[in-house]
């Protein structure tokens, strides 16, 4: 989220000359610690602020307020001559982990499986493992199988998915090509099988979404306030797009949630 | 010579060159110092038994660092199967059977150009070209294997070998092939059995620089092997997707939180990195110093 928040405060620049937004990076975490400290005016984050972050913040005399400024999707391909269409969020998580590594077993072709991925050092890997490998259970210890194809770019997932029959990866919806085949999901056995797009990651159907989200010292005033609703205008949402994420449609977020 | 004689300018450009020479000395040393100073907190913090385990996954504390050796292992011994053969193979045809036109005109540049190509190049003429090739022809799961990083690093590493042996085998007396060839040997004979032998420490030193190339080597690597933390156990591991040192220093370094367990980890590869082309330096060091003690016995 850092390359959003850096492209946001650039483009900001010619907005408002005036104003200087410098951008930090090191995480969700290190957002919010320097939120409590004050030592920020905003802190981006990636996941939603934990219930003991709100209770220290109010011990602090403080009130983080939430504004979800962007959505981010992963989409799961594979090579456009596979047949497989559509997984399971606990087919997928399997096939991670190594326990299902042949395509027959998930209803496709006999081939094995070859697992792509991004590097540990980007968050869609973390997400993607916190989310869909270990299935949102925060206390499962399962990892990437060791066979997992870490790759340095997103073009390196794509070129070996458009190239390979046997292989399966993720990215963020807007890294995607029509090169390769973006597969269906479902969150369990039982609910219909969804593909991503903006009307259903924006209407929270497919399962492997989350929104973006920024916290402000206390309710929003003077040159913040400006540029949070800066932040969901059409010209900073565009910005949104461009760089891979989905972008909110309607701004039905102007006021803030209030914890 | 009486010092005072040499102009002031003169004595101002010695000054400037030895300082040069001491500064890069000194440079040398501090790096090395602050390679094991970010180094060493890894083996204090992160238990041995972790640190030389074979599962990778450092963002969950699993620092085992045995599959990143082997792996840099395994596509080093890939590449030096490639490169010596072909390296070796194309110092003799310069030095020794080309005819100079040829040499000069066509083959020495366009070694020079193949030590010219970006190792980010050959990684994506690897990514397009190579794997696809390297799946389809061995039925591979995958083409990101070793042998892609291999053949890739072989290749970069024979421009290297290339013009170091030529220059060892340069350096072999004529007298010795004209006596050769008086005796009756064919042209073959006199490099196989002459020739070569007389130049063997320094195609050896060529050798050795070649490895320490491969072994550097980071992002042709990176694109081309999968990095995928496997430990190499089988033979065929070759033909599997492997993580070098290289590649997981470059791709961990930006991200990770600066005096975490994690980044002294990352030191710690370094350091690894570092003593073994330090071993690779001293011992092809080693084997030219014998070739200049051998040289002065022959000529005494």
């Amino acid at each position: 989220m850092v390359n959003l928040a850096l492209a946001w405060a650039e483009k900001y620049q010619n907005v408002k000359p005036n104003i200087r937004i410098s951008v930090t990076g090191g995480g969700s975490g290190t957002g919010i610690s320097a939120l409590m400290n004050h030592t920020v005016d905003i802190a981006n984050a990636s996941r939603a602020i934990k219930p003991e972050e709100i209770a220290e913040a109010k011990y602090l005399g403080f009130t983080p307020i939430e504004f979800v400024v962007a959505r981010d999707a992963i989409a799961v391909i594979v090579n456009p001559a596979n047949p497989v269409n559509q997984l399971t969020l606990e087919q997928i998580s399997k096939i991670y982990k190594g326990e299902i590594k042949n395509w027959k077993e998930v209803g496709g072709e006999d081939r094995p499986i070859v697992k792509l991925s991004r590097e540990t050092n980007s968050g869609t890997h973390v997400y993607f493992l916190e989310t869909v490998v270990r299935l949102g259970n925060s206390k499962d210890p399962s990892l990437f199988s060791p066979d997992t194809l870490l790759l340095p770019s997103s073009e390196g997932i794509i070129v070996e998915v458009r190239d390979n029959p046997n292989a399966i990866g993720y990215d963020g919806l807007g890294y995607i090509t029509d090169e390769v085949k973006v597969l269906a999901v479902a969150k369990d056995a039982n609910s219909p099988y969804i593909l991503p797009s903006s009307d259903s990651v924006s209407d929270g159907k497919y399962p492997i979404a989350r929104n973006l989200y920024i916290y402000t010292y206390n309710e929003p005033q003077g040159e913040v306030k400006v540029y949070i609703e800066w932040l969901l205008s059409s010209e900073a949402q565009s910005i949104v797009k461009e760089l891979g994420f989905v972008p909110i449609i309607n701004s039905e977020v102007l006021s803030g949630d209030q914890y | 010579m009486n010092i005072s004689h040499i102009p002031r300018t003169e004595k101002i450009i010695t000054r400037l060159v030895q300082a040069a020479g001491y500064l890069s000395i000194l440079f040398v040393a501090l790096i090395s110092l602050f390679l094991l100073k970010e180094a060493t907190p890894a083996l204090l913090n992160i238990k041995l038994s972790n640190l030389f385990s074979t599962r990778w996954y450092p963002i969950e504390t699993y620092f085992g660092i045995l599959p990143l050796f082997f792996g840099s292992v395994t596509v080093t011994i890939g590449a030096t199967i490639i490169a010596v053969p072909l390296g070796v193979g194309t110092a003799i045809f310069i030095s020794e059977v080309a005819p100079p036109r040829l040499t000069i005109g066509i083959l020495k540049p366009l070694v020079e150009i193949l030590a010219g190509i970006p190792s980010v190049v050959l990684g994506f003429f690897g990514i397009i070209v190579l794997s696809p090739f390297l799946r389809i022809t061995f039925n591979l799961p995958t083409g990101l294997t070793a042998l892609a990083g291999s053949i890739l690093l072989g290749w970069a590493a024979i421009p290297t070998i290339v013009s170091v042996s030529e220059d060892a085998l340069n350096n072999v007396p004529q007298s010795y092939r004209h006596a050769s060839l008086a005796l009756g040997a064919t042209p073959w004979q006199t490099i196989w059995n002459v020739t070569l032998p007389a130049a063997r420490s320094g195609v050896l030193t060529a050798v050795m620089l070649g490895i320490g190339r491969v072994i550097g080597e980071t992002m042709a690597v990176m694109m081309v092997t999968g990095n995928a933390p496997v430990m190499p156990t089988r033979l065929n591991a070759i033909l599997s997707p492997i993580r070098t040192m290289t590649a997981t220093i470059a791709s961990e370094m930006g991200e990770v939180a600066q005096g975490s367990d994690h980044y002294h980890v990352l030191f710690f590869i370094g350091v690894t990195l570092f003593l073994v082309s330090l071993i690779i330096n001293i011992a092809s060091y080693r084997l030219t110093y014998r070739k200049m003690k051998r040289s002065e016995r022959l000529l005494s």
